[in-house]
């Protein structure tokens, strides 16, 4: 069942759940953060619609920059900003931001520790149509990797409102991961966004779960579709939402691989140096348990429906449940 | 701000003091950059010691002018002329490079928060500088101080340095002063036979810069190149400043060599007795 205590969406199963692009909820997020500090400045690399931001730049102009297709100066540039006491959102695609800029990002700002927030939109395999080149399948691993840096990936648009308004406060630097694609919404206002924790969305009605499913961002809903179906067949699980991958939440999933003693790990990302990487890393060292990684497996994208690429690549409900199944057999 | 004889005169004494200085700390650290510290010492000096808003007593004064230096590899004459400024003691240099330093091999804010910006990869200390100098304009100060970008000739060959040169010369960025070390030279050789950058002037000019060139080693001019910088209203200024790697050391000047390499112990000597030998 749902965890009732998280306030989750009630009609999360309806054929006609709501559903939203997650990157609307960060340009909602970015406005109230706007108006709430004034400190806070927007820049974007001529993608400033299709990132959102251009609620931001609309209402708070004066506080705006347009860079134009020029990522190395948007993140650089961003480190002058923060020196000077703004908080700067800067946005573009994933692929180019952080994909093409990486190493001003660490020298300007994670290394010169300037509390700037980097936010790739149209990041995973969801992006569809624009094909491989746009796909951004590596950006967790490349940021997750650094130093001084929070990486958080939304399963929502009302968590990535939610994630927005969190990072300004944090005073250091952070990614922000964003899909294009409309997104069903999961949570609600009242559910519980902490940077650094992790939740346990979906849960088994009585007794322990069998098998404990991470998801980080988008797939979160398939996965909590699959849980659904899995529980009609008589497999208990638990889903952990872990938008939050750096600082990432030791307690929960070590408690979580303590009660099942069997891990399936979700995401939108190569299988390397993601999310699932993360979680291996915590468990290899504190609790070792059978895992299983949903992700892409060592190969680019290509043009294709979200739908059609998610399948392909075997991130879909289907591939999560024969994961999980084929994790109960692992179990010794 | 009116620079007399006298002061002239104690600048070239603080210069030398300083290239002094910095021989010393590269002997000792054993590795690092010669020929780019040694070339902007006067430059630096006059900075320092007649031009800047700062306060060495106060290094996080919010007034302050900012300096950023974009191409990290030639902090010892940063260090060295901050020492000299009182920022911490001259005795300090010889800990260069050395662990637990607080000067890095290339500067680190996190171990020397005195300095604006940690740097070393190149290219994109003139972007932070941007962003210092938006920051400025969107809070309406800037008439109030100046955001000085030191930066060498072989990072124009980056791409990230033209991108942040585009972006201020569309913004009108007046309180931003770019200072590029024309010293001709980079690791591999003469910057005109590496990836020429001639015409430097149009380059930056076909970008909505107001472009001065002038001699890195003559205080005066270099003075009033600065002050007209500083009154140009509606635009960023570059100052393109002729140096000569390795200046004030007979043996290591003009010599690509030396860019990338320190005096042993000999050749560290015989550079001291020459810069100590110097009568002003």
């Amino acid at each position: 069942m749902l965890n009732p205590n998280l306030k989750l969406n009630p009609k999360i199963f309806n054929s006609d759940v709501e559903q939203v692009p997650i990157r609307k909820g960060f340009g909602q997020g970015l406005l109230q953060a706007g108006e709430i500090n004034e400190n806070v400045v927007g820049l974007c690399a001529d993608l400033t619609e299709s990132t959102q931001m251009n609620l931001f730049a609309d209402k708070f102009p004066e506080r705006f920059i347009q860079v134009g297709v020029a990522e190395q100066n948007l993140v650089a540039m961003s480190s002058g900003l923060a020196a000077m006491g703004k908080i700067p959102f800067c946005s573009s695609y994933a692929m180019f931001s952080p994909g093409r800029n990486w190493e001003q990002i660490r020298t300007t700002i994670t290394f010169n520790d300037r509390p700037v927030k980097i936010v790739g939109s149209h990041s995973g395999i969801s992006v569809g149509p624009d094909g491989g080149t746009h796909q951004a399948l590596e950006d967790i691993a490349l940021m997750r990797v650094m130093p001084n840096i929070d990486v958080i990936s939304p399963c929502d648009a009302i968590e990535a409102k939610k994630a927005v308004l969190a990072l300004v406060k944090t005073g250091k630097p952070a990614y922000l991961r964003l899909v294009r694609e409309k997104t069903p919404i999961i949570t609600t206002e009242e559910t519980p966004f902490n940077i650094g924790q992790a939740e346990i969305y979906w849960m088994p009605d009585v007794g322990l779960a069998q098998v404990g499913i991470i998801v980080t961002g988008g797939l979160l809903f398939r996965a909590i579709l699959a849980a659904k179906e899995l529980e009609a067949e008589g497999i208990k699980t638990k889903v952990i939402n872990l938008s939050s991958i750096k600082p990432i939440d030791v307690k929960a999933i070590v408690s979580l691989a303590k009660e099942c003693k069997a891990i399936v790990t979700v995401e939108e990302h190569q299988i390397a140096g993601g999310m699932g990487s993360a979680v291996a890393e915590v468990l290899a060292q504190n609790f070792p348990v059978p895992m299983e990684f949903i992700g892409i497996r060592d190969l680019f994208g290509q043009s294709g429906t979200p739908d059609e690429l998610v399948e392909h690549y075997g991130m879909g409900k289907n591939s999560i449940k024969e994961a999980v199944k084929k994790v109960l057999k692992r179990k010794s | 701000m009116l620079l007399t004889e006298e002061k002239i005169k104690e600048l070239a004494i603080k210069a030398n003091d300083i290239r002094i200085s910095i021989i010393e700390m590269l002997v000792e650290a054993g590795s690092g950059h010669t020929a780019g510290p040694l070339g902007m010492a006067d430059i630096f000096t006059l900075f320092y010691f007649h031009i800047l808003k700062h306060d060495p007593k106060n290094p996080s004064w919010e007034e302050r002018d900012r300096v950023v230096l974009s191409n990290g590899h030639i902090c010892p004459v940063l260090y060295a002329t901050m020492a000299h400024a009182g920022y911490f003691p001259v005795k300090e240099l010889k800990t260069l490079r050395k662990f637990g330093t607080r000067l890095q091999g290339h500067p680190h804010r996190e171990y020397l928060p005195y300095i604006e910006t940690s740097s070393g990869p190149l290219g994109s200390g003139l972007s932070q500088a941007v962003g210092m100098a938006l920051a400025d304009k969107m809070n309406k100060k800037d008439k109030d101080r100046f955001i000085y970008c030191f930066m060498s000739d072989g990072e124009l060959d980056e791409g990230n340095t033209w991108e942040a040169i585009m972006l201020a010369g569309k913004n009108k960025l007046r309180n931003l002063i770019a200072i590029v070390d024309r010293n001709n030279i980079q690791i591999e050789g003469f910057t005109e036979d590496v990836m020429p950058l001639e015409p430097l002037q149009s380059k930056w000019r076909a970008f909505n810069w107001h472009v001065i060139e002038v001699s890195g080693h003559d205080f005066r001019s270099l003075n009033e190149v600065v002050e007209e910088a500083q009154a140009i209203y509606e635009k960023p200024t570059v100052i393109i400043a002729h140096t000569i790697p390795g200046k004030g050391v007979r043996e290591f000047e003009r010599n690509y060599k030396w860019h990338g390499k320190v005096p042993n112990k000999e050749e560290g000597k015989m550079a001291l007795d020459e810069l100590r030998a110097l009568r002003f």
